[in-house]
């Protein structure tokens, strides 16, 4: 079954004195549970193309439907509810809420969703145990490592329950160790909560766990490569 | 979690947050303590008025206080001060002859008010008595004694036991004069008080001018509190049968009840210049905190916090950081004013010209609570007026965008 059913994707940056194209005219479907890795050079388009995936980039034109839903028919407020309850993020840099425990980063987003507060603990001792740091629940982020953070920031993507997590290179700012640890623990989560994973990277080590590579060049896909990994 | 959040942001810079806390802190605890100092000041005048003759209800025939013709007098006045009297919380009442006349001396003369009273009556209700800084009050002096002002002893070169005359006009109309010795020298602060009111007794200065013996110009009435000022009036209008004039201290000298409410105008006019000078260094750390959370704001609305929600935790944080700083700056002030109500702040160097104007040079303060409540709604109202421009800036960042900043 399609999660994300992608028409003619385009995006182009207008400056003053040149057109550019950062994305040219995508076609692609992608089904639940993959585990999606968007690969190509520097500036080859794959953040924009993730932006418009996570409905934070409008197109200029072209079709982006989550499980149905033509995200960008949908006025702003809707928008902005429809990322919060079927897209989760993971950003390279982490961005958890420094103010906030690692527990709290994760409950965050099931408040913001009206979730009662006896499941938003339940769920949030269960995600930050599934990923490996659930003695650290009251650690606010300075006090964690790299990884650590990008745990709390894949255990809060997970939290609201979403239909895909998009992870704009989750591991660029991670060492080696840190790395492999963390996909496998998305590889796990991916297994386990059957959850699709949408990679943007030009880390061979995420290309190396992900099952599909599309490789984008100019804004186009260049190759689109399903591997299997089991 | 949005007060949650809000709250700890501000504890991120804690020297910045630390810098606008101590500044409006300051402004509000000199907001509360000058409130208190004018609203002291001017209580202190008021109840001084009322204490040394003005008292809290009085009475006179209708048409008095606008010719204070001798003639027109209340008749039955004796009965009606002991049925006043009976009348609980009233706690003095006191019946006065009162006539314009000449004061002269040996050296010189003055124009005074010549109020005629019983002494122990008008103990009760006003305080000259207790203001005696030479001689009795009306003892020691056995025939015509009177009590007169520091300031007209001094301008009529006066003692006391020194002879004064006293001319006046009789019920008959006619010119008359009375030889009266001064038995006590009071000093109200006030000198045009001072130098204009003298005291007879008023059998005295009724056998003078042949005025009726159970009669009256004005009743004069003391009450235990000011809270009970319209009970009492209604149930001295009810004894009066609504034949007399009846009025409060508040009708009789306006200009003291605006004193009060002018006083309190002018804090809050001095407490919202006070905000609005903080408002701008409020407005300026809301700025430079959305500016500095750029990304983080990308990535809560990337998340799913709308734009309610955005704006709320910016306003939250600037009303935080504005409370956390008038609360301070309030018990700060109502602390030190409140010290100021058993200590009174020393103006004794500036005496002479308070006195002049009717000021006591020792005030003490009087905390005012809907004041406070009021500063609080204006310290919260200046934390949401200076977070809307800042609030504004955040909400037209694009996530996209904040999240490309490195």
């Amino acid at each position: 079954m399609n999660v994300i059913e992608i028409k003619s994707l385009t995006k182009i940056y207008n400056s003053s004195e040149v057109q550019v194209k950062a994305v040219n005219g995508i076609d692609i479907n992608v089904k639940e549970g993959e585990f999606t890795a968007v690969v190509g050079p520097s500036g080859s388009g794959k953040t924009t193309f993730l932006n418009m995936l996570g409905g934070l980039d409008k197109p200029t034109s072209g079709e982006v439907k989550i499980g149905g839903v033509d995200i960008w028919s949908l006025t702003s407020r809707q928008l902005i509810d429809f990322r919060m309850n079927n897209i989760g993020f993971v950003f390279q840099s982490y961005n958890l809420i420094p103010v906030l425990t690692a527990g709290e980063n994760v409950e965050f987003i099931m408040q913001l969703q009206g979730k009662p507060k006896k499941e938003r603990a339940q769920r949030t001792k269960e995600l930050l145990e599934a990923v490996g740091i659930g003695d650290r629940i009251n650690s606010r982020p300075s006090k964690l490592s790299g990884g650590q953070q990008q745990r709390v920031a894949v255990a809060r993507a997970l939290a609201s329950k979403p239909e895909f997590i998009l992870a704009d290179e989750p591991t660029a700012n991670l060492d080696s160790k840190a790395t492999t640890s963390l996909l496998e623990l998305m590889s796990n989560m991916n297994k386990k909560y059957n959850t699709t994973f949408i990679f943007a990277t030009h880390d061979q080590r995420v290309m190396d766990k992900a099952r599909r590579i599309i490789t984008i060049e100019d804004g186009k896909i260049l190759k689109d490569e399903y591997f299997n990994r089991d | 979690m949005l007060f949650s959040i809000s709250w700890r942001n501000i504890w991120r810079n804690k020297v910045r947050s630390l810098v606008i806390i101590f500044s409006v802190a300051l402004g509000i605890f000199a907001g509360v303590i000058a409130s208190a100092f004018f609203r002291g000041m001017a209580d202190q005048r008021i109840q001084k008025v009322i204490n040394t003759g003005l008292s809290y209800i009085q009475v006179h025939n209708p048409g008095y206080q606008q010719t204070s013709d001798f003639a027109n007098y209340i008749p039955d006045a004796a009965k009606l001060t002991d049925e006043i009297r009976e009348i609980s919380n009233v706690t003095g009442v006191s019946r006065r002859l009162l006539i314009q006349s000449m004061a002269a001396s040996a050296e010189t003369a003055s124009g005074v008010l010549i109020s005629g009273v019983i002494p122990d009556e008008e103990k009760k209700v006003t305080t000259i008595h207790s203001r005696i800084i030479d001689g009795e009050y009306f003892e020691g002096i056995s025939r015509n004694p009177v009590v007169i002002g520091k300031k007209l002893a001094e301008k009529l070169n006066v003692k006391v036991r020194s002879k004064i005359v006293i001319t006046i006009q009789d019920m008959d109309n006619d010119i008359t004069s009375g030889a009266f010795r001064v038995a006590g020298i009071y000093s109200t602060d006030n000198n045009m008080f001072d130098e204009s009111n003298i005291y007879v007794r008023f059998s005295d200065i009724q056998k003078l001018t042949g005025f009726p013996q159970n009669a009256a110009h004005e009743i004069a009435i003391n009450i235990n509190d000011n809270d009970n000022l319209q009970f009492i009036l209604s149930n001295v209008k009810s004894i009066t049968e609504n034949k007399l004039d009846v009025q409060t201290w508040k009708e009789l000298s306006p200009e003291m009840n605006y004193l009060t409410e002018a006083m309190d105008m002018y804090m809050y006019i001095f407490i919202i210049i006070i905000l609005l000078a903080l408002l701008f260094g409020i407005i300026n750390t809301m700025l430079m905190v959305v500016m500095e959370r750029t990304k983080e704001l990308g990535m809560l609305m990337a998340i799913g916090m709308n734009k309610i929600r955005i704006f709320s935790m910016i306003v939250l944080e600037s009303v935080l950081l504005s409370l956390t700083g008038g609360i301070v700056g309030i018990i700060i002030g109502a602390f030190a004013a409140k010290i100021g109500e058993t200590h009174p702040i020393d103006l004794s160097m500036w005496a002479q010209g308070y006195q002049q104007l009717g000021y006591d040079a020792f005030v003490y303060t009087s905390l005012d609570t809907v004041m406070l409540i009021n500063i609080t709604i204006l310290v919260i109202l200046t934390g949401v007026i200076a977070a809307i421009y800042p609030a504004y800036k955040a909400l037209k960042n694009d996530p996209a965008d904040a999240l490309r900043i490195e």
